[in-house]
């Protein structure tokens, strides 16, 4: 399977990462060489094996129902660009 | 004229009662100050790790059983990706292949008295996002991420609903069912039930369904039917027309009482659902799921069938006064107090109802206690006031003219008259002051002086400004006029 330049900039645009065409056209290469491996796994009988959800066997721990996490919102906003009313900005968002 | 039928399935998002958020230790209380029940983890911090709240698996399991659900042994979370600022992490944790609760069904009541069964998918847990306020901040979004990471469960249903009146009895269920349980607080106006509704509409008797629209942003039971209305009809005018339905999102507005299209994205959504490396799957042991079926509440369906066998209610009485846990508390304090199922239930629905529905209000919202109305009825019950003057004093306590119902009779002077000597003297006077129907009473046939005696009847009661007893003073004009006979 190859990669045309349009699925490229489609997967960049998705991972909202901006690509020039010249890049774009390096990382169709790159990644149709990673597809190419992908297809090599694709050739292996799986038939009747259950899909893996996680590599190492083991069952999710769960946490008990507590409130452990105080409010540290000052620390939190140090590193952000803009705040508000304690509320983080970010550049408009149309609907 | 073509005749179409409504095809909807319903998306309700509830938001389970946790006291913590589903992967993080911090709060999930409503109504804090913007962003100080959000962690590390609710803010996708790199390095931040989730852990599963076991509560929100409890709960989820819980729901589950109720709705006589397969429990999966194993369930997994999945990344849910797209971009918006209220979603720090880039995705949401969800479940897409593997739900913790698989195909189930739910009880419905309509109006009639009848009920219907539909179909859940499956349910599935998710956190929730958080909030984006667009207005005040010099052009740009402010975002509050204390909802981010809150524990919600995705009930799914089959489109097997066939009304707006369906789908908002599936919606009331579903309310009934998790407040009983107690794993939400059902809170709608506080957004912890909210829902998606997939509508189309086809020709009657046409087996495949039409295109769908999803209207988001429903949340009130109200709503839900008038949004439902609306589409519908849009629809079929635009059918009928010659034109075609797209599949879309549109968004119900309540104050215009409309759907409108929500803007078309330029790509259709490629949300690249994966396994979520940072959790685990998670296995449910049967002794676990056994230890919850042991624990479930009296559920609605139950209470329903009680009401009706030890109560002698009516099936529509009983699916009513059952339909929510605030309803059947309320109802149950009613009864108790007064000693008497049925005029309980006749006061719950007949006068309380009304009046609720008269102001928009809940039933928790209600300015007449369970404990008021239930001295009310005995004092109809013990004769101490007849039916006319207890609206009299449910309206005096609706108002809050008293504290209790035999505060407001003594002041109102509402004390029925029983005294047979009193209620003589004033069917005489009314006798007195009525010659000429007196004289119709006379020269009418026997037979029609039964109706006739109405007019009396309704003299005498406002002569004792309702307070006369009723039957006593049928019995005692008969006598009096026909006497005169």
């Amino acid at each position: 399977m190859s990669l045309e330049h349009a699925d490229v900039k489609r997967a960049a645009h998705l991972a909202r990462i901006a690509l020039g065409d010249d890049e774009a056209a390096h990382y169709a290469a790159d990644l149709g060489r990673i597809l190419e491996m992908a297809d090599q796994l694709q050739a292996v009988d799986t038939e009747g094996v259950a899909p893996l959800a996680h590599p190492l066997d083991a069952t999710q721990r769960l946490r008990a129902d507590e409130v452990t996490e105080g409010n540290q919102r000052e620390r939190f906003q140090r590193c952000a660009p803009a705040v508000e009313n304690g509320l983080y900005l970010v550049p408009r968002v149309v609907e | 004229m073509m005749e179409w039928e409504t095809v909807i399935g319903l998306e309700v998002h509830v938001q389970l009662a946790t006291r913590s958020k589903i992967f993080s230790g911090a709060s999930t209380a409503f109504g804090a100050e913007p962003n100080t029940q959000a962690c590390a983890v609710d803010l996708g911090m790199p390095g931040a790790l989730p852990v599963l709240n076991e509560a929100a698996v409890a709960m989820a399991v819980q729901f589950g059983l109720a709705i006589d659900a397969e429990i999966p042994e194993v369930s997994i979370f999945d990344r849910k990706n797209y971009f918006y600022p209220d979603l720090p992490k880039g995705y949401q944790t969800s479940q897409m292949y593997h739900p913790i609760v698989g195909r189930g069904e739910i009880e419905i009541s309509l109006d009639d008295g009848s009920t219907k069964r539909v179909r859940v998918h499956h349910a599935h847990l998710e956190e929730d996002a958080g909030k984006s306020l667009h207005e005040d901040f010099q052009g740009m979004t402010g975002i509050d991420l204390n909802r981010a990471g809150t524990p919600l469960l995705e009930i799914v249903s089959e489109p097997d609903m066939r009304s707006a009146k369906e789908a908002a009895a599936y919606l009331k269920a579903i309310h009934a069912i998790v407040t009983y349980l107690g794993i939400s607080d059902g809170n709608m106006a506080e957004g912890s039930m909210r829902c998606d509704v997939n509508v189309s509409v086809r020709p009657k008797g046409q087996a495949e369904f039409g295109t769908r629209a999803e209207i988001k942003n429903v949340n009130s039971f109200r709503f839900v039917e008038r949004a439902i209305a609306f589409e519908v009809e849009r629809q079929i005018e635009l059918i009928e027309d010659g034109g075609k339905v797209v599949q879309e999102t549109r968004l119900f507005d309540p104050e215009l009482d409309e759907t409108r299209s929500m803007r078309t994205k330029e790509e259709a959504n490629d949300y690249r659902y994966f396994p979520c490396p940072d959790l685990l799957p998670v296995v449910l042991d049967q002794a676990y799921v056994d230890h919850l079926r042991s624990a479930l509440p009296e559920l609605p369906s139950e209470k329903r069938a009680r009401f009706q066998d030890e109560l002698g209610l009516s099936a529509y009485d009983a699916g009513v006064l059952s339909s929510s846990r605030e309803m059947a508390e309320y109802f149950d304090i009613v009864k108790d107090t007064c000693g008497d199922a049925k005029q309980a239930a006749n006061w719950v629905q007949g006068e309380l109802a009304g009046a609720l529905n008269r102001e928009n209000l809940d039933i928790e919202q209600s300015p007449v206690s369970a404990q008021q109305l239930g001295e009310l009825v005995a004092r109809v019950l013990d004769d101490t006031i007849n039916g006319k003057a207890a609206k009299q004093v449910f309206q005096g306590l609706w108002n809050g003219e008293g504290k209790t119902a035999d505060e407001i009779i003594k002041a109102k002077g509402l004390k029925q008259v029983t005294d047979t000597g009193a209620i003589e003297s004033m069917i005489d006077q009314v006798i007195a002051d009525s010659p000429v129907q007196v004289a119709q009473y006379r020269d009418a046939e026997p037979d029609k002086r039964g109706k006739m005696i109405g007019y009396f009847v309704g003299q005498v009661m406002k002569a004792s400004r309702g307070t006369a007893n009723p039957q006593q003073v049928n019995q005692l004009l008969k006598e009096k006029l026909d006497a005169l006979c």
